[in-house]
């Protein structure tokens, strides 16, 4: 297939309006020739995955953006760092290594993106509304935006969302047009739950993670949840076992009012039962442990922590008062850590071990103070990760299960 | 009876236009970069891969396409500038990480490693490629079996 380019694509590519966005067109033209697309269309917004560094060669390509005089076309928010910029000292890191993961934060500002550093940028003012087309990387936000939202991204990532951020353009393709947005899979959820625990949204994720591919999930007979975090650490899990971009939620998510229209009136390609004892089995995988084990710190907030999710934290925080030292770390979003000190919220909580974790995230990076112990989470994505990325030994709990076992000292979970 | 050495031509598409010869490294199994591949040294370290403890510096990587996390992308640029890279990448598909990794590299460090896409059925680890621009733009990828005189074929 040809592609086809607007005269403003032209005039990028030709060098009418700067070096940097002749090398972003360039790889735009050649990524979009790759997917196989017909033409490009303009986004609303773009979120970049970036910061963290991996290596010179991500931050060569920056700098040589920034050298260009490039700036990012449209409102771009930036996922987290390598570092809590909000925090210093928290990350521990040599100089060496510390210069060029600095540096690669910084350059992004240069570009004119935003200084969200957060993996929710839909927490953000940055949100999009339904029907927006926008070029997303990081893989919760990519889930997030199109299924709980209705906004339209395909899994963007490594610099092509930044070409996308420098010219305001993203393929038409994939995700983007409505007709690949239709379901393909079932997965008909066989539970009697009276109240929907946050595990079970959780485990949801990580099955149909697993069983997708890359067929879009359509999920039946899931309970309303009590509000979008549910919707965010299930779309979090699934796109940690799996690639899922997008999921509809019969009768939840905004273009899945129906089975039918979920499907396009088309009948599902397979469908696949799901019992609480699946549920139970796929949770049961993010445990290294058993109840009992002695317990070294907490980490709430991957995907970052909501002002909700605060809400539901603090009072569980004064009322379970851990006085071990056990240290509790919750990553958040900095705008979202602003309000919360504007509000006073979080005045006097560091006695209770609260440890608060901006532009960056506890899985990434090294913050923990030890490492020896068991970790607990109440994250998927976290359970599911952390161990090989800072070699932690994880066990996965409710909120509040972790907040209890920080204040008995050793891992406890459920009535026990 | 001594026999020419046969030379099999097969034409392909450029994702990244360029020239390149080496020796092949075959895998029914796509190799995902990100996690797959150390980039200081080129070494397979992904457990489940078939490959594992081989080396695709130089070589010329052949694979029914990519695999994985976008992240592939960034390791492969890096390789790319370390000079830890394949020579070349045939795919049977086309694959857009791939891409965007090799374009960068080739926009940062004017290191050109092309990636084709073309039919790779029967092409074996340890022939010799040769990868070069038709009059068309289109890749011409021309096979030459390694030699193997223990087991001689009938015309």
């Amino acid at each position: 297939m040809t592609l086809e380019l607007s005269a403003r694509d032209r005039s990028m590519l030709d060098g009418e309006q700067g070096l940097s966005a002749v090398a972003a067109m360039k790889i735009l033209v050649a990524f979009s020739n790759a997917v196989g697309a017909g033409s490009l269309l303009d986004i609303s917004g773009a979120h970049i995955d970036g910061c963290l560094y991996h290596g010179k060669a991500g931050l060569d390509f920056v700098e040589r953006l920034v050298e260009g005089g490039g700036r990012v076309q449209v409102p771009t928010t930036l996922n987290v760092g390598s570092f809590d910029l909000i925090h210093p000292g928290m990350v521990k890191m040599s100089a060496t290594e510390e210069a060029p993961a600095r540096r690669l934060m910084k350059a992004h500002l240069e570009l004119g993106c935003q200084a969200t550093f957060t993996c929710a940028p839909y927490q953000t003012r940055f949100r999009p509304e339904f029907g927006q087309q926008i070029a997303w990387g990081e893989s919760n936000a990519i889930v997030f935006a199109n299924s709980v939202i209705g906004a339209r991204t395909n899994r963007y990532g490594d610099f092509i969302d930044l070409c996308c951020a420098m010219t305001g353009r993203a393929p038409a393709w994939g995700l983007h047009s409505y007709d690949n947005r239709r379901g393909r899979i079932l997965f008909e959820l066989d539970i009697a739950e009276t109240e929907p625990n946050d595990s079970l949204f959780v485990g949801v994720g990580l099955i149909i993670g697993q069983a997708s591919g890359d067929r879009i999930p359509v999920i039946a007979g899931l309970p309303r949840p009590r509000d979008e975090d549910q919707l965010k650490a299930l779309g979090a899990a699934a796109a940690t076992t799996g690639a899922v971009a997008l999921f509809h939620a019969v009768g939840i998510t905004p273009e899945a009012g129906t089975l039918d229209e979920a499907f396009h009136g088309h009948a599902p390609e397979e469908t696949v039962r799901v019992t609480r004892a699946d549920i139970d089995h796929a949770l049961a995988r993010l445990s290294g442990v058993q109840d009992g084990a002695l317990l070294s710190a907490v980490s709430l907030g991957t995907p970052h922590f909501s002002h909700e999710e605060w809400m539901r934290l603090l009072p569980m925080l004064r009322e379970t008062a851990p006085a071990r030292g056990i240290p509790i770390y919750v990553n958040t979003g900095r705008a979202t850590l602003t309000r919360l000190q504007e509000e006073g919220a979080l005045d006097g909580m560091e006695a209770f071990g609260l440890i608060p974790v901006a532009d960056t995230c506890t899985y990434v990076t090294s913050i923990l103070e030890r490492l020896d112990g068991v970790v607990m989470t109440n994250s998927g994505k976290w359970a599911h990760y952390a161990p090989g990325n800072i070699g932690v030994t994880v066990a996965f709990a409710e909120m509040k299960d972790c907040i209890r076992s920080a204040a008995i000292g050793h891992v406890v979970r459920g009535a026990s | 009876m001594i026999r020419p050495v046969e030379v099999v031509e097969r034409s392909g598409t450029f994702q990244l236009v360029g020239t390149a010869e080496g020796q092949t490294l075959v895998f029914s199994q796509p190799l995902s970069f990100w996690g797959g591949i150390d980039a200081e040294t080129g070494d397979i370290v992904d457990h489940s891969h078939p490959g594992l403890g081989q080396n695709i510096a130089g070589k010329i990587l052949v694979m029914p396409s990519g695999r994985g996390s976008s992240s592939s992308s960034s390791v492969l640029a890096e390789a790319i500038r370390r000079g830890t890279a394949p020579a070349c990448i045939l795919l049977e598909r086309p694959d857009p990480i791939l891409a965007v990794g090799a374009i960068v590299a080739e926009f940062l460090y004017a290191i050109s490693m092309p990636l084709v896409v073309c039919d790779i059925a029967g092409v074996v680890s340890g022939e010799r490629i040769a990868v070069g621009v038709g009059g068309d733009g289109a890749a011409i990828v021309r096979l030459q079996p390694a030699i193997s005189p223990a087991a001689p074929r009938r015309q």
